[in-house]
């Protein structure tokens, strides 16, 4: 045989995917192995290759594989819940939070009765998660508060829906 | 005969049919809200993603998926799991907070203090106060009158 181009046998997830030939510096193959297909393909169907190799180039190189496993896990969520992808994910940790707050405030409240000074209690770092949240991302027009009405999740009911032990930042 | 399209078909550049499926959640007065959409998705995505669900869902879900496409424009490497990210520290926090506020309760309880208790008893001290302060008040004027005359 002659001259012929030796097939690369180490062809990354997205080129096996997307059928086509995985050049040395493929901006998948770092973060889309072989062996994890699924990861991909996730991405793949709710991004599409063409904008998630455009989300790549736009960020250094060193934040890639977090942009990558953000993208994988917002895929997820969405392929789970067509509906609202993430937002069900937020909406059911602020439920959460909300609560904690509610029964810190009732602990405070409890143990100021055995304490006389009100200083001792710190009472001072209160989570505003409305104000955090309402204003993300600018411009959007609607507020996580107004998507949580109408989503009718019970805390424990869905939560295994969204395996929060996969984000590698915690 | 460009008036009347959609915010999708317009920036398409195609026409907007009768049934188009985007034009209920793109309205032509919103143009970025497509662009942010499909900068992230794509058109063709997001039309997919709006066939598989009963119309009474879609707008919710054209709704979540801007929010979501404007937190990956704003944050491109964490998008809007950044905002779950800082929730969990939140929640985190909190559980903490609430762990500790609760040993120091059991620790006021263990050591046999009472809160309502201690409410009584303060108000009785305040009641002994009460009563000596309108036994002072009771002799004073008798000593007064009996001086003048």
């Amino acid at each position: 045989m002659r001259g012929q181009e030796p097939r690369s046998t180490s062809s990354c997830a997205a080129c096996r995917l997307l059928k086509r030939r995985c050049i040395p510096n493929c901006i998948f193959a770092p973060y889309f192995r072989p062996d994890e297909p699924k990861k991909f393909a996730k991405v793949h169907k709710v991004f599409g290759a063409s904008n998630v190799s455009k989300i790549l180039i736009e960020v250094p190189k060193e934040q890639r594989e977090e942009t990558v496993n953000s993208l994988a896990y917002e895929a997820e969520a969405r392929l789970r819940d067509p509906v609202y992808g993430c937002i069900g994910a937020i909406a059911l940790l602020q439920r959460k939070m909300i609560q904690l707050q509610h029964d810190l405030a009732l602990a405070r409240a409890c143990l100021a009765r055995y304490v006389t000074t009100p200083s001792s209690i710190g009472g001072t770092d209160d989570w505003v998660i409305a104000e955090a949240l309402g204003d993300f991302p600018a411009g959007c027009g609607r507020s996580i508060d107004s998507f949580c009405q109408n989503i009718s999740y019970e805390l424990n009911e869905e939560a295994h829906m969204y395996d929060f032990s996969q984000i590698p930042y915690v | 005969m460009s008036s009347g399209r959609c915010a999708a078909c317009r920036y398409l550049r195609r026409r907007c049919t009768e049934d188009c499926i985007l034009s209920p959640y793109f309205p032509s007065n919103n143009p970025q809200r497509f662009v942010s959409v499909h900068r992230i998705y794509g058109a063709s995505n997001v039309t997919k993603l709006l066939l598989q669900l009963p119309t009474h869902l879609r707008a919710e879900a054209a709704d979540s998926l801007y929010f979501e496409a404007q937190c990956r424009l704003e944050d491109p490497v964490y998008g809007c799991v950044g905002l779950i990210f800082m929730l969990q520290q939140q929640i985190h926090a909190a559980e903490s907070q609430l762990v500790k506020t609760q040993a120091e309760i059991a620790v006021m309880k263990s050591q046999g203090q009472n809160p309502e208790a201690q409410q009584a008893e303060q108000d009785f001290n305040n009641l002994l106060l009460q009563q000596s302060d309108n036994d002072a008040a009771l002799s004073f004027p008798n000593q007064v009158s009996s001086g003048f005359i």
